[in-house]
């Protein structure tokens, strides 16, 4: 074999096991999970909502409903605030405004989950405790800081599938006589469209998978919240409260519990890929 | 049809409606770092910095662990860019775009996508327990890698991709060959994209928490070997903010996290940039 074959075949190998670190992340979690959804079946796991691992009691329904609500909320805060911010910087504002604050609001995606969790206890749940009621640690307070903390993904990713739409089309729409405003709306928004929801989609895969910022803020109850001024517990916070001292089936709950974030985030990921393939 | 307003209205409200929401977004984020710096740096001094926690983190600074912090991120970091940075050139030099580059670089987005928590389980059953390796810097370096290595090769290989061709084929007409166009050539070229990678490899370890906390564990003590476990600065605020150990030391440790994390991926940033510009 010659020396650039050679060459060739190393970093092939290199490539080969960077992805492999994905499998291998696959089987571990689903070698420690599964055995504990056979065992428990996967309608009781999923649909019980009866959590009580000491007593051999393995239903995440309530999680699995908390981690889906908490998301939605973040979706409803983030995606409007983000879309704005996109919109605002792609379409209305100058090119020197937009080369300041993209990166500026890129920087701010580097800020650590756990300060994020951090304020919201100091600032946000005493504010939804005072004002709204409840214990603070909440619902709510978990879906704000997530849609907070979503913002410089949505942001970025939506100006970028903004400004990937030609000035043709908005020199186009402006020469038959619309609006700038008409012309973000029919023209621009819908051209930007898969990009847009791209980001989104990344957004709610961001809020799902989150742990530290939510473990601070949402209070970690573990049943179905009838308000969202209730504390609530995710798929994440279960994992993460738990695993320092599980063990047994218990521990197998746990993986079994990574096991279903993981397929959601997996289903999230395809999605992204089918949408910017289909364009 | 029921009435209309006229497009300029609405377009006037429309811009109205955008731009409070920009400011808002803007506000919050400003709110963030500003109160962090003005509650948190007022608590750091050289002490701060240069001495241990006691007390549970009460009392004392925080030197073990920034001496943990650097432990990890520094094992992550050179586990995972020759394997990053070797799997970009793969993708970017050696192989035409087919079915083999894209389930690479498929798999390289999953893998950004996997949430931190699932990582932490990995890292755990795998090097914490399978491996038994114990909560140890270890444990943590090698898990913090797998973490980063999508946005090694992410970055890398747009680096790559930004140097012309006409680099190559002046070259490979000199009678250089492909090992050596890349080795001499391509990557000294890229190398500020390179850099950018692994910076913001750096900022990602800085303020990793849930990875961490079941991989490398939360002993305070100054880690000695790769085997000790190793409490990061990351993990000592979110203790200290949990368990309401001391909130001055806890604002003290996010300033420092926060804006050297700031830092890190502003230069990266601005690397990237220089890079980018050079080529267009």
């Amino acid at each position: 074999m010659n020396k650039s074959k050679f060459i060739e075949r190393v970093l092939f190998l290199l490539a080969l096991s960077s992805i492999s670190s994905l499998v291998i992340i696959t089987i571990f979690i689903f070698e420690e999970g599964l055995p504990l959804i056979l065992h428990t079946g996967l309608k009781d796991f999923i649909f019980s909502t009866h959590w009580a691992p000491t007593k051999g009691f393995f239903g995440i329904g309530a999680m699995i409903v908390s981690s889906l609500l908490v998301t939605l909320g973040a979706m409803i805060l983030g995606v409007p605030l983000g879309l704005a911010c996109a919109i605002v910087l792609a379409e209305f504002s100058s090119l020197r405004l937009r080369r300041l604050l993209k990166p500026t609001l890129e920087l701010l995606a580097g800020i650590p989950s756990v300060v994020y969790g951090f304020l919201g206890v100091v600032w946000l749940v005493p504010l939804i405790r005072d004002h709204l009621g409840g214990p603070g640690l909440s619902l709510l307070a978990a879906a704000v800081i997530l849609g907070i903390m979503i913002l410089p993904t949505v942001i970025s990713i939506s100006i970028d599938a903004l400004t990937a739409v030609p000035d043709v089309y908005r020199d186009g729409s402006i020469a038959l006589g619309a609006t700038e405003w008409q012309t973000v709306r029919r023209v621009v928004l819908p051209a930007a469209s898969s990009g847009i929801i791209t980001a989104v989609i990344l957004g709610m895969g961001r809020a799902v998978g989150e742990t530290m910022a939510v473990i601070m803020v949402a209070g970690n109850a573990i049943k179905l919240p009838t308000s969202i001024l209730e504390p609530v517990r995710t798929l994440t916070s279960n994992i993460a409260l738990e695993l320092g001292y599980a063990a047994g089936r218990h521990r197998e709950a746990l993986f079994a519990t990574g096991i279903v974030l993981f397929i959601i985030i997996m289903i999230l990921n395809f999605s992204t890929t089918l949408i910017t393939r289909r364009r | 049809m029921a009435w209309r307003l006229h497009p300029r209205i609405t377009q006037a409200l429309a811009k109205t409606v955008l731009w409070a929401f920009t400011g808002l977004t803007l506000l919050i984020l400003i709110f963030i770092i500003v109160n962090i710096s003005v509650k948190g740096l007022p608590q750091v001094t050289w002490s701060f910095l240069s001495q241990d926690p006691t007390d549970m983190g009460r009392h004392g600074g925080i030197f073990s662990t920034i001496v943990a912090t650097v432990y990890i991120t520094l094992l992550a970091i050179i586990l995972a860019s020759p394997l990053g940075v070797g799997t970009a050139i793969y993708l970017t030099e050696y192989t035409r775009e087919g079915w083999a580059t894209r389930i690479i670089r498929f798999g390289a987005e999953c893998l950004a996508g996997v949430p931190s928590i699932i990582l932490g389980l990995f890292g755990f059953v795998l090097f914490v327990m399978k491996l038994g390796f114990g909560w140890s810097i270890i444990s943590g370096g090698l898990t913090l890698a797998v973490m980063v290595l999508p946005i090694i090769i992410r970055t890398a290989e747009e680096a790559i991709k930004a140097v012309p061709r006409d680099y190559r084929q002046v070259c490979y007409s000199l009678g250089l060959s492909q090992w050596q166009t890349i080795t001499r050539i391509v990557l000294p070229s890229a190398l500020p994209g390179i850099t950018t990678g692994i910076m913001l490899s750096v900022g990602r370890s800085l303020g990793e928490t849930a990875v961490l906390l079941f991989t490398a564990g939360a002993a305070l003590r100054t880690p000695t070997s790769l085997f000790d476990s190793g409490r990061t600065m990351a993990v000592h605020f979110y203790i200290l903010a949990r368990e309401g150990i001391s909130m001055p030391n806890a604002y003290g440790t996010a300033a420092i996290l926060m804006i050297s994390i700031l830092l890190i991926n502003l230069i990266a940033y601005s690397l990237m940039q220089r890079l980018m510009r050079r080529f267009s």
